[in-house]
């Protein structure tokens, strides 16, 4: 029992991390929550029923299980790239030297528009697949877990440290880091800011796509809500670990996956969306600059 | 000509824009959005070419500065224009009166838009004057509703005694929400009002015992003076009428106090205003209170009017419709908050039909006001001098501090 738990937990909180960066990396560069970023994880999950909804019909899952399921991935990822880029494009660049309040509202209306968006278009009703894929459960270390689990926390593990390597090791990474730090003093030695920008949307959107396309095969449905839920647990997860920092919102992650799955099974289910929010509220009290973040003091 | 370059940049857009939606609404949809982005593009650049090289014709130049004088000289000539009392007397008849002639239906939608012209202003005082973007402002709303229902059914305490002790409830989860947040800089406190919101809502839908869960709580006590009960809606009409006298006229002098400009200090710089010897903390968590009294009051007449509550009515959906009346308005500025409760209540009302794209539009509208008009439709003088964009001496300059330690 309690094995199993702390296997959903971790599949949950893999899912937790992974959309966690896409807000913590927003975050270092832009200083702003991307309140719209739910919604990306939840457009890439749409996107994954309806490519496998579509690849099924065609055949290609029946025959080609791995191949269908790797398109899947692809197309879902490019998709959310596409909306990550036409997000940060419309409703953040114009706003980059605005007072701090304007680009905060324009988030939270994106994230509205995109709701009700998916919502005029699919319908308010869950969109439902049937399970393509076997769920035998494997038997590990005596508990049964199911493979989609072990394939969520592998693929996100796999992802992170992707991303971690990309960060730390190339060209591209090294700028990244360099607008966090100060973006004027890196226009300056020649990055191209909105450059890094677009990319750094693109890959919080990429992430938050595979971390959909994982959950709705996981659930085999999705609903134009999901995102908002989702999004506000991922940024408590990129607190948690210290925003703007990449591994802390790993460690967050999974963190938060797992009080969150103990918590429904030993204290309350009702109340399980409690406690993300307290762990929140708690954290940004007794430490704003989460378990892993550096203490950073307001410029003025 | 300009509008061959023009046309490049918008193919691409619409075609761009096609692509994304196709997924989801399909081939015929998606060429629709794409050929209605193409065409009222071009459209709007026509009509703005248009207007422009009209403006540099001198015919037609002299001619709009006929037309402008013309009015000037109409509006001039008007008594009302002239006397602020002459009209204030005839918005205050027309107030009272107008609705004598009206149906059931056009009077509720009135009594609706005064609720939320109470919550708008409410809200105005936290975010608008304080700068303090709270996202979960409806679980004020929600308390005093919840409050009044509470003090009716279980103590049958009468509306009158209600309505301060509804708006004290909620301002006192006010001080709460401030003293927890006070250390919060304004994008935290946005989600951690969030959060709030969110676990109102789950205590009322799962507390079955006190709050009766998600069927709500029936038969509340309707309003009554002696042996006279409200229960037309005219009746519930000048109530409401007379509560959103009230609020505008305390926010007003509010706004206008000590007490108003200080937050505005806050708003515009929270170092500088501490600096001058502002007492920011005692004066956020002020702000928190005073905006929440105002929402519980609001909610205790909704209670009131309704006689009954549930969960369903106070969700984060809410806080952003009151949001968008606060931003769609101006910020800030009392006349420009309630024009805006105004639009977005009667609006849907009068496109009902479209009843459906009624979030979709809110949405969109949060953020092209804050691309295109971050002042609102009717702005406070001063927040349009802080929200211009700074021009390019001043862009160099900063604004674009990014923590330092911040690992990415």
């Amino acid at each position: 029992m309690l094995l199993q738990q702390i296997v959903n937990g971790l599949a949950l909180g893999a899912v937790y991390a992974l959309i966690a960066l896409g807000y913590t990396m927003v975050y270092g560069i832009l200083e702003l929550i991307n309140f719209a970023h739910g919604e990306i994880y939840m457009i890439g999950a749409y996107l994954g029923i309806l490519l496998l909804t579509f690849f099924t019909t065609v055949g290609l899952t029946q025959n080609h299980l791995a191949l269908s399921l790797f398109l899947v991935f692809i197309g879902s990822a490019v998709y959310c790239a596409g909306y990550g880029l036409t997000l940060e494009r419309v409703a953040y660049r114009p706003l980059r030297h605005a007072n701090r309040l304007s680009p905060l509202i324009s988030a939270i209306g994106m994230s509205i528009f995109l709701q009700n968006y998916v919502m005029l278009a699919q319908g308010s009703t869950d969109k439902v697949f049937p399970h393509v894929l076997t769920s035998e459960p494997i038997i590990l270390l005596g508990v049964p877990v199911s493979p989609l689990q072990i394939f969520i926390i592998l693929t996100s593990i796999l992802l992170m440290t992707g991303l971690h390597l990309f960060v730390k090791k190339t060209r591209l990474g090294k700028a990244m880091r360099a607008t966090a730090q100060d973006k004027r003093m890196a226009g300056l030695v020649g990055v191209d800011i909105n450059r890094v920008i677009a990319i750094t949307f693109v890959i919080g959107s990429v992430l938050a796509a595979a971390a959909g396309v994982m959950v709705a095969i996981y659930y085999g449905l999705v609903n134009f809500f999901i995102g908002y839920v989702a999004g506000i647990k991922a940024f408590t997860a990129a607190v948690l670990g210290g925003i703007g920092n990449i591994p802390g919102a790993m460690l967050g992650g999974f963190i938060l996956g797992l009080v969150e799955s103990l918590g429904a099974s030993y204290i309350s289910s009702e109340y399980k969306d409690v406690f993300a929010f307290l762990i929140l509220i708690v954290v940004l009290i007794l430490r704003p600059s989460g378990l892993l973040g550096e203490k950073i003091s307001e410029k003025v | 000509m300009d509008l061959n370059l023009k046309f490049l940049p918008l193919t691409g857009l619409s075609v761009w824009i096609g692509l994304l939606v196709l997924p989801f609404v399909g081939f015929r949809q998606a060429a629709l959005i794409a050929a209605a982005i193409l065409f009222g593009g071009l459209l709007w650049s026509a009509a703005i070419r248009i207007s422009r090289s009209a403006r540099r014709s001198p015919r037609i130049r002299m001619l709009l500065d006929e037309t402008e004088r013309f009015i000037r000289t109409l509006v001039a000539r008007r008594p009302a224009a002239r006397h602020p009392v002459f009209l204030f007397g005839i918005v205050t008849g027309l107030l009272i009166i107008g609705p004598l002639g009206m149906n059931n239906y056009m009077i509720d939608v009135l009594t609706l838009a005064g609720i939320y012209i109470v919550l708008a202003l409410g809200l105005n005082i936290v975010v608008g004057m304080a700068g303090l973007l709270d996202l979960g402002y409806i679980s004020f709303y929600a308390i005093g509703a919840y409050s009044y229902a509470l003090l009716s059914t279980r103590l049958g305490i009468s509306f009158w005694a209600a309505l301060p002790l509804g708006g004290l409830a909620a301002a006192a989860f006010g001080v709460v929400l401030g003293v927890i947040t006070l250390r919060l800089r304004g994008d935290y406190l946005a989600i951690v009002t969030l959060g709030f919101i969110q676990i109102v809502h789950l205590v009322l839908n799962n507390w079955d015992r006190v709050t009766n869960g998600p069927n709500g709580i029936l038969n509340i006590g309707r309003p009554a003076i002696g042996p006279f009960v409200f229960s037309q809606p005219i009746h519930f009409y000048y109530l409401i009428l007379a509560i959103v006298s009230l609020t505008i006229l305390a926010v007003n002098r509010l706004s206008r106090s000590r007490i108003g400009r200080a937050w505005i200090a806050i708003r515009e710089d929270e170092v500088a205003a501490q600096a001058m010897g502002v007492d920011t903390t005692r004066l956020k968590i002020l702000a928190f209170a005073l905006g929440a009294f105002w929402a519980g009051i609001a909610g205790v007449f909704f209670a009131g009017k309704f006689a009954f509550v549930s969960p369903e009515s106070f969700t984060f959906f809410e806080s952003v419709i009151v949001l968008s009346m606060v931003v769609l308005g101006g910020m800030g500025s009392i006349p420009g908050v309630v024009l805006g409760a105004l639009i977005v209540v009667i609006l849907p009302e009068v496109l009902r039909e479209f009843a459906g794209y009624r979030m979709l539009v809110f949405g969109a509208a949060l953020v092209l006001m804050m691309v295109f008009r971050p002042q609102g439709l009717i702005g406070n003088p001063r927040w349009r001098i802080e929200l211009r964009p700074p021009g390019e001496d001043l862009k160099t300059q900063g604004r674009s501090s990014v923590n330092g330690g911040a690992d990415v």
